[in-house]
């Protein structure tokens, strides 16, 4: 009896040592990240645009907004194109960026505030639009704009447009809110503190912005992603006071959903897809009214999303095939319904299950998107008068850092 | 000419058994190769890229890498209040931790060590294990579940008026306090199981009162145990970003290190050192403390 004492103490080191072992191979696995990425070269851009399209490579690499690859559409694709799509989501723009860094992807439903980026790091090539049949039939207004065309050129085929929501739990907010006051006025949002929900991104500042642009007309902001040094304080200081009654900064749709369904979130900023996955596990959950276009009283920061090629596109045959599907009248349509955003392309209009789809999504009117401010990488260059007093990207996200403390 | 004939019959693994024959060192060597360059080229390897990394910076506007020296990362870190900020929290909460959990697991492991009999003892150290079974991620989306809102915790705690941490720190303690504690249990049960009976037994002959008995004998001689545990709970407290990130709406070092990673990785890369250095330094005390007398 006394002999054996001594074995348990050593098995359980053992124990020990093997599960140490196994935190380090873990770790070991998490670390490896590649410093990829080459500077060099005026401009942006990489590669040259497919001239001919040939035959498809068989695959075809995607990373996307959750709700933009769905089967729905994606198999009626594969079976034609014969292009098996591979989908990765992504939860931000800053990761979108990054996973285009590794090169091992084709394209990239990429935001407002990716694209330039993407651009500048010669990640992304120019689209031949000639290749794309669908392309002539997009919204005028959605093509040649700052974010998807760089000196003159394309490089993208816009896929849809919408508007950030805000949301609410109607049980615990009463009444319906009509401004973003409900999460960003210190006053009004202390009675929610500790369940609201903001979005864990540097963009996150510009709903500030547009909120101190209504609110504060002396700072005399135009653009909440044009801001010079005081301009640009006052909503890191908007921000930085929200801080304390912020419950959860959600960086995936996921996050954000469970946060609302189990309560701990009642009020927040939020994408149509985790509105309407919400509504569709009927929690009580509500989102500005359509009828005044899902927007509070302020207006509210957006998005138009652009589907680009890697300038590194392994399968650009089947990247081109997937982009002119896409915004094809019935694939467009079926993920603008199922997303819950204003399509592209002018006859998705007409596919729509919802024979009223495009007009509750004001999805032909130009005149509507004129108070969604689309997401935009930030410059020290400001459009106008062309001076350099506007804080960049960097500033915008060492500033995030700093507001959430 | 006879013996030059037997040498040439002599079969490749013959010879190659003969040329390590009488090298102890080169034998020792080649069985050990393949470990060793696990151990250096993985880790230490990859820890040596991470500080050459740490003195690149990156282009503002495409995010993309340049590979010059510089330590204007390292400055950032030293004067923006913000990421002091982060690391005094994240320290103080592994130090919260490890406390909690030591105080905890004590007595669990002595009753585990001395007091239970053999099958209680075998059924107590499965319990302790079965946790690690199942997938970390998963043990923290379910303390999401229990500190929510509408959650298990504020609804036991309402009928005396009470409410649950939220999202502050305070939850971080608690999922981190609850994750590492089977990696106190263990290294403290087997520090106990090794002080001999005849000791305490000792200790109560000459009249001591268990009290004295615990304070004089059993915490001296199982100390170096509990400090081997702390390095655990510690530094897993320290570079975890997961349990932050699902439970709280704070900034730990874990977490400004995944969110530079996207934009920032030498700055990532930077602040991945300062956890590393706080854990040397740590080492170097436990060490003095005696945790490594027994490994």
């Amino acid at each position: 009896m006394r002999g054996q004492k001594g074995s348990p103490a050593r098995t359980a080191w053992f124990v020990v040592a093997g599960l140490v072992a196994f935190m380090l191979v873990l770790a070991g696995c998490g670390g490896g990240g590649s410093t990829t990425g080459t500077t060099g070269g005026e401009g942006g851009g990489g590669g040259e645009e497919l001239q001919k399209l040939g035959k498809g490579e068989g695959e075809v690499n995607l990373i996307s907004w959750a709700g933009y690859v769905e089967p729905e559409w994606v198999k009626p694709f594969e079976a034609k194109s014969g292009c098996k799509v591979n989908d990765k989501v992504a939860g931000t723009s800053d990761e979108m960026v990054k996973l285009m860094e590794t090169g091992q992807y084709d394209g990239v439903s990429a935001s407002g505030n990716a694209t330039a980026r993407l651009w500048a790091a010669h990640e992304v090539a120019p689209v031949n639009v000639a290749l794309i049949p669908n392309y002539k039939t997009v919204f005028p207004d959605l093509k040649g704009q700052v974010y998807n065309t760089f000196e003159g050129k394309p490089y993208g085929i816009p896929h849809g447009r919408g508007a950030n929501l805000l949301m609410w739990n109607k049980n615990d907010v009463k009444p319906p809110p009509s401004s973003w006051e409900v999460t960003l006025d210190p006053k009004v949002a202390a009675k929610y503190s500790g369940h609201i929900s903001q979005y864990d991104d540097p963009m996150s500042i510009a709903e500030g912005a547009l909120y101190l642009m209504n609110h504060e007309p002396k700072l005399g902001i135009e653009d909440p992603y044009e801001l010079n040094e005081e301009q640009f304080d006052a909503a890191v200081e908007l921000m930085k006071e929200q801080k304390p009654n912020v419950g959860e900064y959600w960086s995936s749709a996921e996050q954000q959903i469970e946060g609302f369904a189990n309560g701990s979130n009642q009020v927040g900023t939020t994408w149509q897809y985790q509105y309407f996955a919400l509504k569709g596990e009927n929690e009580p959950v509500e989102a500005s009214p359509a009828s005044q276009g899902f927007l509070p009283k302020e207006g509210a920061t957006g998005w138009s999303d652009t589907w680009m090629i890697s300038s590194h596109a392994k399968h650009p045959n089947c990247m081109y095939m997937w982009m002119n599907y896409i915004i094809s009248p019935k694939a467009n349509a079926q993920v603008a319904e199922y997303f819950g955003e204003a399509p592209a392309q002018e006859k998705a209009c007409e596919e729509t299950e919802n024979p009223n789809f495009c007009s509750e999504y004001h999805a032909e009117e130009p005149a509507f998107w004129k108070r969604v401010y689309y997401w935009r990488t930030p410059l020290a260059e400001c459009s106008e008068g062309g001076e350099t007093d506007c804080m960049d990207y960097n500033d915008w996200v060492r500033a995030w850092t700093e507001i959430k403390g | 000419m006879a013996t030059d004939a037997v040498i040439v019959k002599r079969s490749a693994g013959r010879r190659l058994a003969g040329f390590f024959n009488g090298r102890p060192r080169l034998q020792i060597g080649s069985l050990l190769a393949a470990p060793m360059a696990w151990l250096v080229i993985l880790y230490l390897g990859s820890l040596v890229v991470l500080l050459i990394t740490a003195f690149w910076t990156v282009d503002p506007l495409s995010g993309s890498v340049i590979k010059e020296l510089s330590w204007q990362n390292f400055e950032e870190l030293v004067n923006v209040p913000v990421y002091r900020e982060i690391v005094w929290r994240t320290v103080r909460t592994a130090a919260l931790v490890t406390i909690t959990d030591a105080l905890i697991a004590f007595p669990i492991a002595f009753y585990m060590a001395k007091v239970a009999g053999r099958k209680t003892k075998a059924a107590l150290v499965v319990a302790v294990l079965m946790p690690l079974w199942a997938s970390y991620l998963v043990k923290i989306i379910a303390w999401r579940a229990i500190l929510a809102e509408h959650g298990v915790l504020n609804w036991a705690l309402e009928p005396i008026g009470l409410h649950g941490p939220g999202t502050g720190v305070a939850s971080v303690w608690l999922v981190m306090s609850y994750l590492w504690l089977p990696y106190m249990i263990l290294p403290i049960f087997a520090g106990l199981e090794r002080i001999p009976d005849s000791l305490i037994a000792a200790s109560e002959d000459l009249g001591a009162h268990p009290f004295t008995t615990f304070r004089k004998v059993i915490l001296p001689l199982s100390f170096p145990a509990v400090v081997a545990g702390s390095i655990f709970t510690f530094s897993l407290t320290l570079g975890d970003y997961l349990a932050p990130k699902l439970v709280s709406n704070e900034q730990f070092i874990g977490t400004s290190i995944f969110d530079s990673i996207t934009n920032n990785q030498p700055f990532a890369a930077a602040f991945a050192l300062v956890p590393i250095v706080v854990v040397i330094a740590y080492l170097g005390v436990a060490r003095k403390l005696g945790a490594f007398e027994h490994v």
